[in-house]
């Protein structure tokens, strides 16, 4: 089945198997490996993107159900070789050990901050309730969020700035920073 | 791991749907937000020959007034119902039950039609369905017809609806004014509830005029737990008054054991979240 999917910001044409699963589509099709798969049981949230600004678990999607969407991974949020500010703060505040729930993470905490740019501790640790990791405690996780909520907040400076982009496109298509589209 | 392989549409109406699901033989299946379905593919638990999606299906999606019910479309999705007004005012316990579902990335996906179709005994918009009096409506070859709640859910993951018909939307009663709470017991990292509460009650001056309550994963199905409702009519909405009726929660019910809890523990706790359950709703 042919699909057409926008991929940060990149839109691909592709034919597919109707039982590809969204991540492996990302992962193998694209070489998008910074999404990665944690589990069977669609339990972990490692696989997390956005599928037309919603997080999403990837692992329990079909490609062929993306059919037409906006795609944005963990490698969709650097710009211009500078980190967003979520990404930074988690390497701030050392919010990772081994790094492999980290891509989720730092997806599933954009998404909270998109509800709820201000969380307290609580509104944190239930917006990520489904995204587990093995190594950190979560509680740097934590700060981290805070950290980039801080950051990103209104009149934080220009460099966070083009965060509203992500937040302001939660209920319309984000424009695609470039169209060159294909592989 | 990777699902077999099956063939696949996306009708874009409840008539194709249907049309699709019998031209796609007994093997087939229809596809909601995946949530439970692409797990059990995944793990190869299930193989069927064709899945029949309804995301494009735009009259299953959404929720509106029809008279004195809601009317829930079947693919609305966890988020969308937790976030909706007409929900919020007139049966406010499907939102608080929503709320404890899964988790954020599951509610974007997951929908409403989907869980009550996939009748998990610990599912949590079961009980709450039931106890709000509501009726599923369900489309097939010969057409739709009206199942209500209490009729509908027939055994674990084992619903009135036959393979080749499709849920299309939920009639919920309005229940405008009434105070309602959803109280969950569960381990952290596992949503599903070990026992959880819906309670919906009208309360008139300081006294309890009507109440609903209904019981998650106390039976195979979702269970209304009579005798506490019966006991709260014309009693004060005080603590002990409810306590006291909460006491007859785990009456009627047959829980199973399991790792998480047995039998004893769970009538436990159907009577102890009965009663935070009625208590947080009238102090809401
Ligand atoms: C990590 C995780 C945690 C979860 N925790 C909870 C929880 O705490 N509480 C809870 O209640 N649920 C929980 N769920 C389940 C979640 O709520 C699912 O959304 C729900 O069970 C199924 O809905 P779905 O739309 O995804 O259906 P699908 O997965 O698409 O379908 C499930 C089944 O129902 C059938 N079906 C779906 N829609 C229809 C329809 N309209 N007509 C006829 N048949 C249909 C399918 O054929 C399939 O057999 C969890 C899921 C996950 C992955
Ligand atoms: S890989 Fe674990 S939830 Fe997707
Ligand atoms: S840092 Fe290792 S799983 Fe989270």
């Amino acid at each position: 089945m042919r699909i057409s999917v926008t991929v940060d910001g990149t839109t691909y044409t592709d034919d597919v198997e109707p039982r590809l699963l969204l991540v492996h589509y990302l992962r193998e099709r694209l070489g998008k490996t910074g999404t990665v798969v944690g589990c069977d049981t669609s339990n972990c949230g490692a696989c997390t993107v956005h599928l037309d600004g919603h997080s999403v678990k990837s692992c329990s999607v079909l490609a062929v159900q993306a059919d037409g969407s906006e795609i944005t991974t963990i490698e969709g949020l650097a710009r211009d070789g500078q980190l967003h500010p979520l990404q930074e703060a988690f390497h701030d505040r050392h919010a990772l050990q081994c790094g492999f729930c980290t891509p989720g993470m730092i997806m599933q905490s954009l998404d909270l901050l998109a509800d709820n740019p201000a969380p307290d501790e609580q509104a944190v640790r239930h917006g990520l309730e489904g995204n587990l990791c093995r190594c950190t405690g979560y509680q740097n996780i934590v700060s981290a969020v805070q950290d980039a909520a801080q950051k990103m907040s209104p009149g934080a400076g220009p460099e966070v700035e083009r965060v509203g982009d992500e937040m302001s496109g939660r209920h319309q298509a984000r424009t695609p920073a470039t169209s060159s589209g294909g592989e | 791991m990777i699902p077999a392989s099956f063939e696949y549409t996306a009708p874009s109406t409840v008539d194709e749907a249907v049309r699709a699901l019998a031209d796609a033989g007994e093997d087939a299946k229809v596809l909601g937000g995946g949530q439970s379905l692409l797990p059990v593919l995944r793990m190869r638990l299930a193989a069927p020959t064709a899945l029949i999606d309804l995301g494009k299906i735009d009259e299953m999606r959404g929720v509106r007034e029809d008279g004195d019910s809601l009317v829930i479309g079947a693919m609305t999705t966890h988020y969308d119902v937790q976030r909706d007004s007409l929900v919020a005012e007139h049966a406010a316990l499907l939102a608080r039950a929503t709320d404890t579902v899964a988790d954020p990335q599951v509610r974007h996906r997951g929908t409403f039609g989907g869980s009550i179709a996939h009748a998990d005994s610990a599912g949590d918009l079961l009980a709450p369905v039931l106890a709000l009096d509501a009726e599923m409506v369900v489309a097939g070859a010969n057409g739709r017809r009206t199942v209500p709640a209490s009729e509908f859910f027939v055994d674990y993951f084992t619903t009135a609806m036959d393979p080749s018909e499709i849920l299309v939307e939920v009639r919920v009663p309005k229940h405008s004014g009434w105070h309602a709470h959803y109280e969950k017991f569960n381990r952290v990292a596992q949503a599903w509830s070990i026992v959880a509460v819906g309670a919906a009650v009208r309360v008139e001056n300081t006294s309890i005029a009507e109440a609903k309550v209904g019981l998650t994963n106390m039976a195979a199905t979702p269970v209304r737990a009579r005798a506490v409702e019966e006991a709260l009519v014309g009693q004060p909405a005080t603590p002990d008054s409810i306590r006291a009726a909460a006491a007859h929660a785990a009456e009627g019910t047959s829980p199973t054991s399991d790792g998480n809890a047995d039998v004893e523990y769970r009538q436990h706790l159907a009577r102890t979240l009965t009663g935070r359950a009625i208590n947080t709703a009238v102090s809401a």
